[in-house]
């Protein structure tokens, strides 16, 4: 059960706490059950000879991954990561400093992989994984955001994120899964999104937006799904659809479409952007995921696929649907290389909404009434996984520019936090990495100090009233955390919310006909 | 040579029974090394990294990478955004040890130096560099509660076996402790050349070796695997371009091509 605990005061200054040994111990988020596993092809609960399996998944993985072998290997224990995560700033507890994370998994590799660990297990801090283990792993590694911070400052570039996937997968193989994730995966890989929308009530959800937009703002702008022929397929996270703060970036996206003159539409075989198997580490789940995209981008023959705003969805569809699913370029099977021949390589694919909104104004195509945003000092959270894992713009740090520029675009008050806390060093939202999950709110709570703690300073300071982000776990996860250091919890926006106040729209039968040129054009 | 050729015969027979035990532990050492470090990086070679995982800052290019990896590895870029005391001290033994292990060239080369190793003489101070730096970071390790959670028995062993090699060769070098050079000289260019000698038997001398013997044997299955591990982080040595270069991996390939129809025909269907 999620306990009880209480609201940590935030700190003027983010100091680097005396450690609190188990302080954070408990039994971690709620775990799957069998109806969750077994689609997934993970045992239905802890099976009897779980210690050989994990062992052996242990020794598979290594040989998979090269990064989990040189990183097991070469930690020197040198200390400089213990003071960079949010959630041990947050928590006191020393086994969420990463070394100390990742020495949970390494301590059994030592013991079982390695010569010294055999020999001499006291001597080199090797441990057995039994019973106790287990559980720490279950716990303290649903206490990873695999946010990367870590990894930024590691003379090795070693990553928790890396460590923590790995561990998960072990866990998931001896049949002990995280139900929020696993549940959520089998929605997505059935039903096409995470919220278990099917096309019915996705279609209505559509509907009623396209009436409530043209109700507040006389344009008629079309939500369109399933339209074969449609030039750009967006891919964003199902959040959109369904609650604030996320749908007012939605219609943001879809004023932004309105604008060009473009084609596009969403899918309801893949309504989603999130990819939970990079949560649980496992390649053959986000493949399928990533593959459930291609198929509709296929099917819908588009000839652009693009990602809406969400900070993993970002990473996978930047980093791995190439490796994946073959989008951009180099496939070798039919599917991806019919994929490749259909898509239109201008454009980067895929390519994130952001780079193309920031590419629509750079271009002129946008007119905003910048005023419009004049109640807001507006300040940027870079995502982890935008900011450490992918780019956007194809310049280098591209991924913390485009985004600023849009926002400056539309907006005469920006102020950034921290330098320290922002860009390569941004610090998690608290909540991402599968930890958005009512059951794991302490945890989530605490690891949203330090950002709080440099959002307060510039709320302070500059009088920042506005946090804008492109994740949407970040959005739903500052709309959770925000008033527990009293925020006011709808100062979390998407950067596409600001972009959709201050556009100025094309109206229809206004004063001359000029002016209806354009909409004509694309009806 | 000649010198050196007569002297061999006269070794031969007179060997002490400390100078065979060194001997021997040199060998023996040195083949665990080389044989322990290319079976390590040959792993770490054959591993495949699966999927694009550099971290920010990036490099879009080939160069950049290199250029990244150069600062990494000479100047500790990412330690030193990290945290500067770690830095300092990290970096002053390293690069003391550095220094300090180049002016060693003198005693592993055969016959009469070459004038470029004057160049190398003044680089004895840097033993005073390495040793400040292994203090300090064994300092953290005790005082800083963090680092001292994170240490192992063997995490504290291996910096006072630095430390011991380090101050041991400075007492030899700086004090009136000196060692027969000349002999050091014999011996541990006669390890190169297969022309055994006697080594001086001052005890600190004897204690300076032993560790770097033991240092090195060890380095294989050690957390000195640090110093191949740097070039093999994916994290680091990727190249940022995932969007117009497919990257993938053997079995991963393997692994589709055997898939593919079964994949494409469970897609979207209810369990």
């Amino acid at each position: 059960m999620a306990k009880e605990f209480d609201i940590p005061v935030l700190p003027t200054y983010l100091e680097i706490p005396e450690l609190k040994e188990g302080i954070m111990d408990g039994e971690g988020p709620f775990k799957s059950a069998q109806e969750f596993q077994k689609p997934l092809g993970f045992p239905g609960e802890k099976i009897d000879n779980w210690q050989q399996v994990a062992i052996d998944k242990m020794g598979e993985l290594k040989s998979k991954y090269r990064s989990v072998q040189v990183f097991l290997d070469s930690c020197v224990k040198c200390g400089a990561c213990t003071d960079k995560c949010h959630y041990f700033l947050g928590s006191s507890d020393p086994k969420n400093m990463p070394v100390a994370r990742q020495d949970l998994f390494r301590s059994v590799y030592r013991r079982h992989f390695t010569f010294a660990g055999k020999y001499f297990p006291k001597l080199v801090g090797a441990k057995e994984l039994d019973d106790d283990m287990l559980d720490d792993w279950y716990n303290y590694f649903h206490q990873c955001s695999q946010c990367r911070r870590c990894s930024v400052f590691c003379p090795y570039g070693i990553d928790t994120a890396e460590i923590s996937m790995a561990a998960r997968e072990v866990l998931d193989a001896v049949g002990i899964g995280q139900k929020y994730c696993n549940q959520i995966l089998g929605k997505a890989l059935t039903i096409g999104n995470n919220l278990g929308l099917p096309e019915p009530a996705l279609r209505d959800t559509l509907l009623d937006l396209e009436e409530e937009i043209e109700e507040e703002t006389g344009v008629a702008i079309k939500y369109p799904l399933d339209q074969k022929g449609a030039e750009i397929l967006l891919i964003t996270p199902s959040a959109d659809f369904f609650a604030e703060p996320h749908i007012d970036g939605l219609i943001g996206y879809g004023k932004v479409f309105h604008q060009d003159g473009v084609s596009w539409t969403l899918s309801s075989y893949a309504s989603e952007g999130a990819n939970f198997g990079m949560f649980i580490g496992s390649y053959d789940i986000m493949r399928k995921a990533a593959l459930r995209i291609r198929k509709a981008a296929l099917d819908l023959e588009v000839s652009r696929v693009m990602v809406g705003e969400c900070g993993h969805a970002w990473r996978v569809a930047y980093s791995f649907w190439n490796t994946l699913s073959g989008v951009g370029a180099g496939a070798t099977d039919e599917f991806g290389q019919k994929l490749q021949d259909q898509l239109d390589h201008r454009y980067p694919q895929p390519q994130h909404i952001i780079e193309y909104t920031h590419d629509l104004i750079q271009r002129g195509k946008l007119t905003f009434d910048k005023s419009a945003n004049d109640d807001r000092t507006v300040t940027f959270h870079d995502s982890c996984n935008v900011a450490r894992a992918t780019n956007m713009g194809g310049i280098p740090g591209g991924q913390f520019i485009l985004p600023r520029d849009v926002i400056k675009a539309v907006c005469n008050n920006y102020v950034d936090m921290e330098r320290s806390t922002i860009k390569e060093s941004t610090f998690c939202c608290g909540g991402g990495g599968g930890l958005l999950t009512d059951d794991l709110m302490e945890i989530r709570t605490k690891g949203a100090i330090p950002r709080m703690q440099a959002l307060k300073a510039v709320e302070r300071d500059n009088g920042v009233n506005t946090l804008t982000a492109i994740c949407a776990i970040c959005k739903s996860q500052f709309s959770k955390v925000l008033p527990k250091f009293d925020f006011d919890p709808y100062m979390i926006v998407s950067v596409h919310q600001l972009v959709s106040e201050a556009i100025i729209m094309d109206k229809p039968q206004t004063d001359t006909d000029d002016a209806t040129s354009a909409e004509t054009a694309e009806t | 040579m000649g010198v050196f050729n007569s002297s061999t015969i006269e070794f031969e027979s007179n060997m002490s029974v400390i100078s065979i035990f060194f001997t021997a532990l040199f060998y023996i050492s040195l083949i665990v090394f080389l044989v322990g470090m290319a079976r390590k990086i040959y792993q770490f070679w054959i591993t495949p990294a699966p999927l694009k995982i550099p971290t920010a800052p990036t490099s879009l290019t080939q160069t950049g990478v290199v250029m990244r990896m150069m600062r990494e590895v000479a100047l500790f870029e990412s330690l030193f955004k990290s945290n500067k005391w770690i830095w300092l001290f990290g970096w002053l033994f390293h690069a003391g040890l550095l220094l300090v292990l180049i002016r060693h060239m003198r005693y592993f080369w055969p016959g009469d130096l070459p004038e470029i190793f004057l160049l190398t003489q003044p680089f004895k101070y840097a033993a005073f560099a390495m040793v400040l730096g292994l203090f300090g970071l064994m300092l953290r390790r005790i005082f800083v509660e963090r680092i001292r959670y994170i240490s192992a028995p063997s995490d504290y062993l291996m910096l006072i076996m630095l430390l011991i090699i380090g101050i041991s060769g400075a007492v030899m070098t700086f004090t009136s402790n000196h060692t027969d050079v000349i002999m050091v000289k014999e011996f541990a260019s006669g390890l190169v050349s297969f022309n055994w000698a006697n080594l001086p038997t001052e005890v600190h001398f004897l204690v300076h070796i032993f560790l770097v013997f033991v240092l090195m044997a060890i380095f294989p299955i050690s957390k000195l695997l640090h110093v191949p591990g740097i070039f093999f982080s994916p994290t680091r040595n990727q190249v940022d371009d995932a969007r117009s270069k497919r990257h993938i991996s053997s079995w991963a390939l393997k692994q589709e091509q055997e898939h593919a129809t079964r994949l494409e025909q469970a897609l979207g269907k209810d369990e």
